[in-house]
């Protein structure tokens, strides 16, 4: 089991979550979060006052995958949130040792789809 | 007596109230912290009960009661005894001298809701009930009476202030300038520019206080008639006129014309026509937005951010310095041919005037810096001014109202 979280630009999501559905991934938490990568901020501008580089709007998506479909999950998620610059945001990937379905207790990749 | 005057008046002062809440309220309150927003929400709004309440029982008679030497009214009218139906001739012959007391008492209000802008985020709210109270008393009453009521030293000097350049935008700006500086900044302050919470509340704030403002200047009038009408009219164009001039000299200087500069610079306008608005025509009303404009764009973009003091939400910036640029303009702009009752200014060969502003401006100064000043220091001795610091890192809202206006969570 993989736990996949990637930072995607905010307007990117329906695409993500379209290539994600074609491929039977269908469950995720998704969030919005602030942040900066090598994109940079805009500057903001109060009453004469300047603010460089204030954090930038993105979203985040949380998905839980067994083994199978994590080369599908990133594939899905490249291809629906790319534009090819800067600020099109990350994957990361780690291992994820324990899922439990609240409902009926089941527990391990039978829990996760 | 006349009905269409007590209308207007009645529905001025209703539009004055207006401007203190909701407009004033959520002027400041959306420039502030989210933490922070409930306790200007809450000063505002308690600012409306507490003054009225002293407005009635001894404030009024202080600022316009039977003149004692010019500098003060007589407790005659305490309680408002005799203030009823019967026009009070000195003031208006065709009002009820109780719609005169009603519209005099939103001004009294506005005034040290004003101040407000200058200690947000870091007053303690027992503090400030206290301080307003006695600013009211000591330094608005008084000062109304000098400027306004029959027999007051200013009136008799001949100052020109139509509806409360000196007495409610100097007054209140330069106080809040002194609090600032007494206060000192808020923690963080040095380190980044402290961003708005909410600027959509910002600006739909200054919408209604550019709409209650035609109460205010307007109604001054106190009647619906020509001169009225003039105040109305100029007080529109400057404000107009100072809300683009605002924009584009941020355009030029910072790269973006933003709607916060617009808002802000429209309320630069509305208190620099202020004084001016019954004495001048629209085209030089249009000249006096413009010059505000560029003067508060000053002040708070430049020279504030020079000299590092923490004035918030720029109520010296924007009342003290507008308020000063349009009781100076008056002096310039004033013409008889407007107001038979006004005087000329420098422009129209009367340089008198200007000397008579600039007189009374520097005694509002020097009068409500060291009133300011020592009310500050009687408060702050003994109940302490300034939230302890862990209240104010945690916000005002939840030390000082124990409520939160945001949920994240359900």
């Amino acid at each position: 089991m993989k736990l996949i979280i990637a930072i995607i630009q905010p307007h990117k999501l329906e695409a993500v979550k379209k290539e994600l559905e074609a491929v039977n991934v269908n469950l995720m938490t998704v969030s919005n979060v602030l942040g900066q990568g090598r994109q940079k901020g805009l500057t903001e501008i109060y009453r004469g006052a300047k603010e460089a580089g204030g954090l930038l709007n993105k979203v985040r998506l949380d998905i839980a995958v067994n083994e199978d479909f994590v080369e599908p999950t990133i594939k899905a998620i490249t291809k629906g949130a790319h534009t090819g610059s800067v600020g099109d945001g990350k994957i990361f990937v780690t291992e994820l040792a324990e899922c439990i379905r609240i409902s009926n207790g089941e527990r391990g990749g039978i829990a996760i789809g | 007596m006349n009905s269409g005057d007590t209308a207007w008046v009645l529905m001025a002062s209703a539009l004055v109230l207006l401007m203190s809440i909701p407009g004033l309220a959520f002027f400041y309150g959306g420039l502030v912290r989210r933490k922070n927003v409930l306790s200007i929400l809450m000063q505002c709004f308690i600012i409306v009960c507490v003054v009225s309440l002293q407005w009635m029982l001894f404030g009024y008679s202080l600022a316009f009661g039977p003149d004692f030497h010019g500098i003060i009214g007589k407790l005659d009218w305490i309680g408002l005894a005799g203030v009823g139906a019967a026009p009070n001739p000195d003031y208006s012959k065709t009002i009820p001298h109780s719609v005169f007391m009603i519209f005099q008492a939103m001004f009294a209000i506005i005034t040290p809701a004003l101040i407000i802008g200058a200690y947000a985020e870091r007053v303690k709210f027992s503090a400030f009930l206290v301080f307003t109270l006695l600013w009211t008393t000591l330094v608005y009453d008084p000062l109304a009476h000098w400027v306004w009521a029959v027999g007051g030293w200013m009136r008799n000097l001949g100052a020109l202030d139509f509806a409360g350049g000196i007495v409610v935008h100097v007054s209140s700006g330069i106080s809040a300038l002194v609090l600032a500086l007494l206060l000192g900044k808020r923690i963080g302050y040095n380190h980044k520019p402290i961003r708005p919470h909410n600027l959509p509340f910002t600006v739909l704030g200054a919408a209604l206080l550019w709409f209650g403002w035609f109460g205010f200047n307007a109604g001054s009038a106190l009647a619906a008639d020509g001169l009225a009408a003039n105040a109305f009219v100029t007080t529109h164009i400057a404000t107009a006129a100072a809300g683009i001039t605002w924009a584009l000299i941020e355009w030029w200087h910072n790269g973006s014309p933003t709607i916060l500069g617009a808002a802000t610079g429209a309320v630069a306008g509305l208190v620099a026509v202020t004084p001016a608005c019954g004495f001048v025509n629209p085209m030089n009303a249009m000249f006096i937005g413009m010059i505000v404009a560029l003067v508060c764009y000053i002040a708070v973009a430049i020279i504030k951010g020079k000299l590092g003091y923490d004035d918030s939400l720029d109520a010296f910036g924007v009342h003290g310095v507008g308020g000063t640029v349009g009781t100076i303009a008056t002096g310039f702009f004033a013409e008889k041919a407007v107001n038979a009752a006004g005087n000329n200014g420098l422009l129209f060969g009367n340089a008198h005037q200007l000397y008579v502003q600039s007189l009374s401006l520097l005694f509002t100064v020097v009068f409500a810096a060291v009133m300011t000043f020592v009310i500050y220091k009687i408060v702050d001795a003994f109940i302490g001014m300034r939230v302890e610091e862990h209240n104010e890192i945690v916000g005002l809202d939840l030390t000082q109202q124990s409520e939160a206006a945001y949920t994240v969570i359900e």
